[in-house]
């Protein structure tokens, strides 16, 4: 096939990340598990790569676990967002970088609605205007904040203190890599790759030297599912889909898992966690579960940031056996710290500890 | 009497989800929730495309409507452009508007989740937030969080956190953006949803015989609706992969 052709065969699947001015809105999910991980990305932007993106104290939740868990209705959700955009519009920015994958799930679904259906951003404009004097121009675009790692991984890699490789062998690291459902299954035109070829996370992988492993239930749910794990009865569903997942990936002896979306690292996580207390069954290398990273944290551990300052110890399944095949040197001592430096007394019942 | 469908037909989602299903059933193969429940979206399209009054009813009142998880694959999959979980969404509104959701088991389980992401958003401007997520209610949260919630300001802080701070992760929403909040529920149709679930569900509650409270979440409905499972809601297809899990171990 003539490059050409190939060229415009693939268009479809590219998607234009602008190069700087972020509007950057923060994730409910991710702020309260992963709070290092959202102040990584912003000090990669800013520091490493001399971005600028700015932040409104005033934004606040999209509604969007709410949304999804059905008490918050669809016109209600659009004029929330719709706040966003005007603050957006209030400080003159165009790009809005979006930290959660259920958000960047519902802005798309939200833009392309008011594409498809006008009365409802003429609605909504009035909505917002009534309940707040507030007045919106429509986002030239959306990004999730994995996008824009992706567009800087080149450049991340060539300040890369550490590879994603075992530096005993030399070998590329295994890497399980996990796309949140609301990324690109639903609206496949925002994703890089859209929803047959997700690349956001591959690329990031392959250009800081690891090895992604494909495996039967790669593209599963990780059984979120918003009411099915919200309510205690209910859980069991949650449990099940990450379980199938951790069965069909575990021949592959993966070294980490990595997902660009919040509410999926922290299930694949805690529920690793949960089996193991139930039925002591582990996922890992030699009876250990398997590390569970967010992109912003796969970047930072790349970039050379101190893997407790980024939070990386506040997950249950912890990165020891990662670090130390990386060959970066982190304490484990120094992991639980007060304010003041001092050392807190440490959890029991941590995988890999 | 209402008709129902034309009521769906008013949510734009309905109208965008559903055009014409042949019934090819690729939304079931590819559903994470058939797989663990007995369910099957091909089956609630099918009953909602052929318009009955009754019928739709009937899924309004049922268990069915609440399996679904919402992470959409069905849409990526249908070959005609329709998206069960979005037709499922239209009809869980409609659920509550008409107070049917109080019928079902799953369907009580609003009350709850308007109890805590729904007071959440009003009340904090975010549908989860770490201080409300206490490890005694989330044993599946593990020693991690727990050590995090007990130290959550030293955590934070070494994160480059306040926790209610100014700016950054956990920061405290003013009170005159709750109130910008607040007015935007009123004026597009939150609040009304929010008032709905909680006449339904305090009616309920009183048919039920169980103590309910105007506010918090200590108390019997509210522990009753968060816990409560008969056990008729997994499929077989469940119990075969648990089978396996137990050979394996």
């Amino acid at each position: 096939m003539k490059l050409e052709g190939k060229k415009r065969i693939w268009a479809e699947y590219q998607k234009d990340i602008p190069d700087d001015h972020f509007f950057y809105v923060r994730s409910c999910i991710r702020q309260t598990f992963f709070a290092g991980s959202e102040q990584t990305f912003l000090k990669i932007m800013r520091d490493d790569l001399k971005k600028d993106v700015f932040e409104d104290p005033r934004h606040t939740t999209c509604t969007g676990i709410g949304y999804h868990g059905d008490v918050v209705p669809f016109e209600t959700i659009q004029t929330v967002v719709a706040r966003h955009f005007a603050l957006a519009t209030e400080a003159g920015y165009k790009h809005i970088a979006i930290s959660c994958v259920t958000s960047f799930g519902i802005y798309s679904e939200i833009l392309e609605t008011w594409k498809h259906f006008p009365e409802t951003l003429a609605r909504t404009r009035e909505d917002l205007y009534k309940a707040t004097g507030r007045t919106f121009d429509v986002p030239e675009t959306i990004s999730h904040t994995s996008d824009i790692i992706y567009k800087f991984r080149d450049e991340i890699a060539r300040k890369a203190k550490y590879n994603l490789v075992d530096i005993s062998t030399g070998k590329p690291l295994k890497v399980v890599e996990h796309i949140g459902c609301h990324y690109s299954k639903m609206f496949p035109n925002y994703g890089i790759g859209g929803a047959e070829f997700p690349h956001v996370l591959i690329g990031m992988i392959e250009s800081w030297g690891g090895d992604v492993i494909d495996y039967p239930e790669r593209r599963h749910c990780c059984g979120f599912g918003f009411r099915q794990y919200l309510i205690q009865a209910n859980r069991g569903y949650s449990v099940s889909a990450t379980r199938k997942k951790l069965e069909s990936m575990e021949p592959y002896k993966p070294d980490m898992i990595v997902a660009n979306c919040p509410g999926c690292a922290m299930f694949m996580d805690r529920w690793q966690y949960t089996i193991k207390e139930i039925d002591d069954i582990t996922y890992g290398h030699d009876g250990q579960g398997i590390p569970v990273l967010t992109y912003e944290e796969m970047a930072g551990l790349v970039l050379g940031y101190d893997p407790w300052n980024m939070g990386m110890q506040y997950h249950n399944v912890q990165s020891l056996p990662l670090l130390r095949k990386m060959g970066i040197k982190a304490d484990p001592a120094d992991r639980f710290l007060a304010k003041d430096g001092s050392r807190l007394p440490e959890p029991a019942n941590l995988i890999n500890s | 009497m209402e008709d129902l469908y034309s009521m769906l037909m008013q949510d734009v989602r309905f109208e965008e989800g559903l055009k014409a299903c042949m019934n090819c059933g690729i939304c079931t193969g590819i559903c994470p929730a058939a797989e663990y429940y007995n369910y099957d979206p091909r089956m609630v399209v099918d009953l909602v495309q052929t318009r009955n009054n009754d019928i739709i009813r009937e899924l309004l009142m049922s268990e069915t409507i609440w399996y679904c998880g919402q992470c959409m694959s069905c849409k990526t999959r249908c070959p005609r452009g329709n998206t069960p979980g979005m037709v499922i969404m239209a009809l869980r509104k409609l659920s509550q508007e008409l107070g049917y959701f109080t019928a079902s088991e799953k369907g009580r389980q609003q009350f709850a989740i308007k109890r805590t992401v729904g007071d959440n958003v009003l009340k904090h401007g975010y549908c989860v937030v770490s201080y409300d997520v206490d490890p005694v209610a989330h044993p599946e949260q593990g020693p991690a969080w727990e050590h995090y919630y007990k130290h959550m300001e030293d955590s934070l802080a070494r994160l480059g956190g306040e926790l209610n701070g100014k700016e950054g992760p956990t920061r405290k929403i003013s009170d005159d953006v709750l109130d910008e909040l607040r007015s935007i529920f009123k004026v597009t149709g939150g609040q009304d949803l929010y008032d709905a679930i909680e006449e339904a569900s305090e009616k309920k509650a009183e048919e039920m015989g169980l103590e309910f409270n105007k506010q918090g979440r200590d108390f019997e409905y509210f522990r009753h609706v968060v816990s409560a499972d008969s056990g008729n809601h997994q499929c077989e297809t469940e119990d075969v992969r648990r089978d396996i899990y137990e050979t394996r171990r």
